[in-house]
């Protein structure tokens, strides 16, 4: 027999406990859930009723036109487009360039490496107002301010890309070495040993980095609203909230009904997946 | 030991070539422009205008005679102050509460988690409805017999909405980087100072805060420097207003840089941004000799 508390911190919490317990957790939850809820029923009632309350659970009159509303003041179905295909582009650059540069930090030693690797981490300190001047100016010199290009290679090559070289990096520091070294015994280069042996090995971490990469471009903001400047060029967080009347107030059933569009996917994503994106998040944080 | 030299070659050039495309991604979008913002604070840069003319520290002379400067200096320094420690607390509050074990934990978890995966575009502008004075919370608040105020108008609300809405969205992230921590904790730690009849508090105090206090040190430097670039939600929530009361630096940074396109003085806003935050890091690095028990 263990001794009472050591029994009592593994064991499953029973009892008056338990019931304290939930009734502080579910408290809390209310700021972290009900936002969503009314996000929700609040795009499905008609305007007159977006500041009447009660609002019962489904709305008496269900306003399935604020959703048509959203793709008739705005070229929306485009701007879907434009976000899905940006952050995808975004995802394939990220995973490919962190993979293998995070692959060279933890297993390839070449000189320079580890003070490399401490540059590095005064990227993820860097507010994004303080570097996107510079490069704003030079998109503008460019000729390429007007386009996605700067919204595809920021995210796929600044900032976030060290986040992302950093989960790699740790989980192939965890990772067995004989392996490898059998493989670079029979004569196969080191670029070969990582195609061939490390990356088919790889596939959790790239699945939570893929994930982490796509949303982070799904949610980007300052960036596509300093370069795009065209509705037709709008990704989904420039164009949520621009629904609004002639006087700049937001017609609120359609702005929300907006966002839930651009929201609900992500969270069944997120409900489906939710294993991948917390062992993600974990990784980039934690021992880097 | 010459066949050892060339293996060694062989190896540094994999890895510098796989390594490549992130250090010039750093080298660009990154390095370059820390270097290039600080030239140009010493610049009337301005493309509306046209050329950009060498000024000398005229910009950091105008920044410290700009009374609104001085004022939204202030305001992000008080909005660290609150969003920080809030923000810790009770992400280690919720990493405490959700290591213990119960049924349903791992969907209170993700309950918390949610807003992280959420833009704070959306999120910013469900929050703005339901702050407005005739809005969901009022109502719920005046059921209970509360006069609730005019959230996002009556000072000094509309500072503390700002941080409660970004508190909510984010301290999943950090509840996640503690209870990582937390598991990491060895039970024998525990086991063994209960022979000695430490109570839980103690246990608390003398292993699990040391224990944890290297992640404490990084979800410190991570959370200051994320709120030292608050954006949407100011942009979204209050406009900065009412007055300057919730303008913030890197929102006076994009008004000048993006809307005004005085790209000199937005510069050395810029800048001293950067020096604080810089600042501030190095200081928590050097004082965690003092309190984090160990190094990862």
């Amino acid at each position: 027999m263990r001794n009472k508390r050591y029994t009592r911190r593994n064991s499953k919490l029973t009892g008056w406990r338990l019931f304290g317990i939930y009734v502080i957790l579910i408290l809390m939850a209310a700021p972290f859930l009900f936002p969503t809820w009314w996000m929700f029923t609040a795009s499905l009632k008609p305007i007159e009723e977006v500041f009447s309350f009660p609002s019962s659970l489904i709305p008496n009159d269900f306003r399935i036109e604020n959703y048509q509303e959203v793709f008739r003041l705005q070229p929306f179905l485009r701007q879907y487009w434009n976000s899905l295909s940006i952050a995808l582009i975004v995802t394939v650059l990220t995973v490919t360039i962190a993979t293998t540069g995070g692959y060279a930090f933890a297993r390839i030693k070449f000189r320079g490496r580890n003070k490399i690797f401490v540059l590095l981490l005064t990227a993820l300190l860097m507010p994004a107002e303080v570097t996107l001047i510079p490069i704003f100016r030079l998109m503008v010199k460019s000729g390429l301010s007007d386009s996605f290009f700067p919204v595809i290679i920021i995210p796929a090559f600044g900032a976030h890309a060290v986040v992302g070289l950093f989960l790699m990096r740790q989980f192939f520091l965890d990772f067995p070495n004989e392996l490898e070294e059998a493989a670079e015994i029979d004569g196969l280069s080191r670029f070969r040993v990582f195609m061939k042996i490390a990356l088919p090995l790889a596939g959790p971490a790239i699945a939570s980095l893929a994930i982490l990469s796509f949303l982070y471009s799904w949610n980007l903001f300052l960036e596509p609203l300093v370069f795009l400047t065209e509705p037709n060029d709008y990704t989904l967080p420039v164009v949520l909230p621009q629904f609004t009347d002639t006087y700049g107030s937001p017609i609120w059933n359609v702005q929300l009904a907006a966002a839930s569009l651009s929201v609900i996917p992500v969270m069944i994503v997120f409900v489906m997946a939710q294993r991948h994106f917390i062992r993600g998040i974990t990784m980039t944080g934690l021992k880097g | 030991m010459k066949l050892k030299a060339k293996h060694e070659e062989r190896h540094w050039r994999t890895g510098v070539f796989m390594a490549a495309p992130v250090l010039l991604g750093f080298l660009f979008l990154v390095l370059y422009p820390i270097v290039s913002v600080i030239r140009d604070s010493f610049t009337s840069y301005n493309p509306l205008s046209g050329e950009a003319a060498f000024i000398g520290t005229d910009n950091y002379l105008r920044l410290i005679q700009d009374e609104t400067a001085i004022e939204v200096a202030k305001n992000t320094l008080i909005f660290a102050m609150i969003l920080v420690p809030v923000n810790m607390a009770l992400a280690l509050f919720l990493a405490i509460l959700l290591n213990l074990h119960f049924r349903g934990r791992t969907s209170f978890r993700a309950i918390f988690f949610s807003p992280v995966i959420v833009s704070t575009v959306a999120w910013t502008i469900v929050w703005k409805y339901i702050l407005q004075d005739d809005g969901p919370l009022n109502y719920f608040l005046g059921n209970i017999g509360i006069d609730g105020p005019n959230w996002l108008r009556d000072n000094p609300w509309p500072m503390i909405s700002v941080v409660m809405v970004q508190v909510f969205k984010n301290v999943g992230l950090n509840m996640i980087f503690f209870l990582a921590a937390l598991q990491g904790v060895p039970e024998e730690m525990y086991e063994s100072s209960e022979i000695d009849g430490a109570n839980r508090w103690q246990q608390f105090k003398k292993i699990t805060l040391p224990f944890i206090s290297p992640t404490i040190l990084l979800v410190a430097i991570l959370t200051i420097a994320g709120a030292f670039q608050v954006f949407a939600q100011v942009l979204l929530l209050t406009g900065g207003g009412p007055g300057l009361s919730t303008t913030v630096l890197s929102y006076y940074i994009f008004i000048n840089a993006f809307q005004i396109f005085d790209l000199g003085y937005a510069s050395a806003l810029a800048v001293c941004l950067f020096v604080f935050v810089m600042i501030l890091t190095v200081a928590q690095w050097q004082i965690r000799t003092r309190w984090v028990f160990r190094e990862v």
